[in-house]
């Protein structure tokens, strides 16, 4: 089980001044730290722990170009996140569609057996 | 298991009451969701759910028939499910008119561990998008770029 590694992941994403960051990177491309800085709402220093916990959780690597650290969103990872969310969601789906099966033939039966007694 | 927020709802032409018992009961709860129920559907009470040869610890949290049903799961083994370490799910039922029930279920989990009351309001009212939403636009961008687009022929 990878239930570890997807509490990192999700719990990344969780958090909106994450989204935020990963919004710019994903619309942006490979940026600076300082670049994200300048465009949300909150500290420097927030952004490099966002960063950290992006990057720990895979959402996003890093490398050195120059005398700068560019930062840029791993793709597969956030496919990974999406497929993810998606089966959880089409499993509630079919439950759904099972309750809704059984209640409606168990309606059906109660109805059915209010005729006879009439 | 992911700590996301699902939201799905479907509606069923049959009563509350029939709704109800449908997701209440042991017995049709094994119809529907699990392979193994070990569950007695009161607050506070610990069951097991098993899927196949997998499964795990439900912990039932508020029983409010015939509107409202929530349990926790998902918590790390040996401890208690709580805000912050656990999954919750949570069915409600809404009446529609004559015998039709909207059943909705969310399952939310840990993404707001920890936030303060006002700060899970705020992210509400800001974040009607949900995370599916979200996803779906991050993914639909990344389609949209070629990788590698951003490097500078350095990157592997």
């Amino acid at each position: 089980m990878t239930a570890q590694a997807d509490d990192e992941l999700w719990s990344a994403i969780g958090d909106p001044s994450r989204r935020q960051v990963l919004d710019l990177l994903v619309n942006n491309g490979a940026v600076t730290a300082s670049w994200l800085a300048g465009r949300v709402p909150f500290s420097r220093q927030a952004v490099s722990k966002h960063l950290a916990v992006l990057e720990r959780a895979g959402l996003i690597s890093r490398r050195k170009q120059g005398r700068e650290v560019l930062c840029q969103v791993q793709a597969e990872r956030l496919d990974q996140a999406t497929r993810a969310m998606a089966e959880v969601a089409a499993q509630w789906d079919r439950r759904l569609a099972m309750i809704k099966r059984l209640a409606e033939a168990a309606q059906a039966e109660t109805r059915r057996g209010a005729h006879h007694d009439q | 298991m992911p700590g996301l927020r699902i939201d799905r709802e479907v509606l069923i032409e049959a009563p509350v009451e029939v709704v109800w018992r449908t997701i209440t009961e042991p017995d049709q709860m094994s119809l529907w969701f699990a392979d193994r129920v070990d569950l007695v559907v009161k607050p506070g009470a610990h069951g097991y759910l098993g899927f196949g040869d997998q499964g795990g610890p439900v912990v039932v949290e508020t029983v409010d028939p015939p509107v409202r049903f929530s349990f926790r799961w998902n918590h790390p083994s040996g401890e208690e499910p709580v805000a912050g370490n656990s999954m919750l799910v949570e069915f409600t039922l809404t009446p529609q008119g004559t015998g039709r029930t909207r059943l909705r279920v969310t399952e939310s989990g840990h993404e707001l561990r920890d936030w303060p009351e006002a700060e899970k309001q705020r992210y509400a009212d800001e974040h009607q998008e949900g995370w599916g939403e979200f996803l779906d636009r991050l993914a639909g961008v990344l389609a949209g770029r070629r990788p590698g687009g951003q490097d500078d022929g350095a990157g592997g």
